[in-house]
């Protein structure tokens, strides 16, 4: 009996975990960098939309597309690269008519404060350097800008056997922070964050520049809150949070 | 099929084969001390060596970062001394995976080694022979059933392992990139026709190894 009844304990406990989220959640995927900035805006929003209660679903923006595009129940999509957005467009997954540009951000190579000072980023080809944390260029948006600027220098396929691919620009940032690589591209507003514990060797000049789109899903259930939401990041109090963590205008 | 997804297997299997390696001997000489030897706190030991089966991956991979990390006990032992480090490498991947499948190795040993009558281990010793001898010849031949039962199911998850392998080794494809990864990958990037291709070859690689293994146990005892 006691069996039994450590079973029915453990049924009425799943039951009550398992109670539907609340109705009004507005599900914002957004990229790993506005990890900071957005969830004070987030906080700021439900403040001004009594009421409502903004979930967030921070990643890189690949695999967040990848969610959405797999049915993930997001009613917002912030990503850092056009590219992402375009081909989220492109398969009618967000409301074109919505889509905005609402920041802008610098690619930097950052390095360890304890680390052997790099000055540049030829100087990544020394013996001193021997792991570089980049974003995966299939699915990071921050390890295409890197790896278009790097190609372009003609030191992609030099610098390849050191690379460590990194599944968002903060587990790059995590992996400088710690001491695990000697250097990586991140982008100034990560480097802002970590700045006890790494230093920005360069600010990067990048072929195209690194522009956040923001857009409503498709299909989502609570559009005029997520137009609203948009809006908001958009708007006057958005816009101020975001230059605070060193968001540039778009 | 294609060709890139033949290296995560090969990788895949060298990394779950010496990670398991690893945890059998560890796990089969662990079990018979905490089965045999009469030592102090026994199920606080076997608590804690039976902790990687219980802890999510994720708390192994950040256990092992502050150990085996560049500013790690061993670490930075390790880079002192041999200016080597074991994050972001198939070694790593290795420890990994072997402090995951340990568990699974240690406790079915254990279970084995008290289902062995003792009776037939004092029956030995007065006939003269060692302790060591006595392991060797009586107990360990006894015990093998279970022991071999649990190194599969160790294998198994060393093949599978995940969260602990990308904390700590990273997800680099040629060089730390296991079947596991490679979908998780490959998934992320919709790269559709590699997902699929690598999930065939795993599921294909576990029934193949399945089938073996349980034919193997049957030989045995034949």
């Amino acid at each position: 009996m006691t069996f039994l009844r450590a079973l029915a304990a453990l049924v009425l406990i799943s039951l009550l975990l398992t109670l539907p989220a609340h109705a009004e959640d507005l599900i914002v995927s957004a990229a790993a960098s506005l990890t900071n900035a957005f969830k004070e805006i987030g906080a700021e929003f439900e403040k001004a939309q009594p009421g409502s209660k903004v979930v967030f679903n921070f990643a890189a923006s690949g695999p967040l597309l990848q969610q959405i595009e797999n049915g993930a129940p997001a009613d917002v999509f912030a990503s850092a690269d056009q590219e992402t957005l375009d081909k989220a467009a492109g398969k009618k997954l967000v409301d074109s008519a919505t889509r905005r540009n609402f920041a802008s951000n610098r690619l930097v190579l950052v390095q360890p404060k304890s680390g052997t000072p790099v000055r540049g980023i030829a100087d990544l080809k020394g013996d001193t350097v021997k792991r570089i944390g980049i974003g995966n260029p299939a699915s990071v948006p921050v390890g295409r800008y890197t790896r278009d600027v790097l190609q372009a220098e003609n030191l992609w396929g030099t610098l390849e056997p050191k690379f460590i691919n990194a599944d968002s620009v903060r587990q790059v940032l995590d992996y400088v922070s710690r001491g695990e690589v000697d250097a990586g591209f991140v982008y100034s507003t990560d480097a802002a964050i970590a700045r006890d514990k790494v230093n920005v060797v360069t600010t990067v000049a990048t072929q195209r520049p690194v522009l956040y789109p923001i857009a409503v899903v498709t299909g989502s259930k609570q559009a005029g809150l997520a137009d609203a939401f948009v809006g908001f990041v958009a708007g006057t109090t958005g816009q101020a949070i975001l230059e605070k963590y060193g968001f540039g205008k778009p | 099929m294609p060709a890139v997804a033949w290296t995560p297997l090969l990788l895949t299997l060298k990394v779950a084969s010496l990670a398991t390696l690893a945890a059998f001997v560890t796990g089969v000489a662990a079990a018979f001390f905490v089965a045999r030897r009469p030592i102090w706190g026994k199920e606080w030991i076997d608590a804690i060596l039976t902790l990687p089966m219980v802890l999510p991956p994720t708390v192994l991979g950040y256990y092992l970062i502050l150990l085996i990390g560049r500013n790690g006990a061993i670490g930075k032992w390790l880079d002192a001394h041999f200016d080597f480090s074991l994050m972001f490498t198939w070694q790593g991947a290795v420890i990994a995976a072997a402090v995951v499948s340990f568990p699974l190795i240690f406790k079915s040993a254990r279970a084995a080694y008290e289902g062995v009558d003792t009776n037939l281990e004092d029956a030995a010793r007065t006939l003269g022979l060692t302790e060591l001898a006595i392991f060797f010849r009586i107990t360990f031949p006894l015990a093998w059933r279970g022991i071999l039962a649990g190194t599969l199911l160790g294998f198994a998850r060393a093949m599978g392992e995940f969260g602990a392998t990308l904390m700590v080794a990273g997800n680099l494809p040629g060089k730390t990139q296991t079947l596991a990864l490679a979908i998780y990958d490959a998934v992320q990037a919709g790269e559709d026709d590699l997902a699929n291709a690598l999930v065939v070859i795993t599921s294909a690689a576990c029934i193949v190894i399945l089938v073996v293994s349980s034919r193997m146990l049957r030989v045995r005892h034949a």
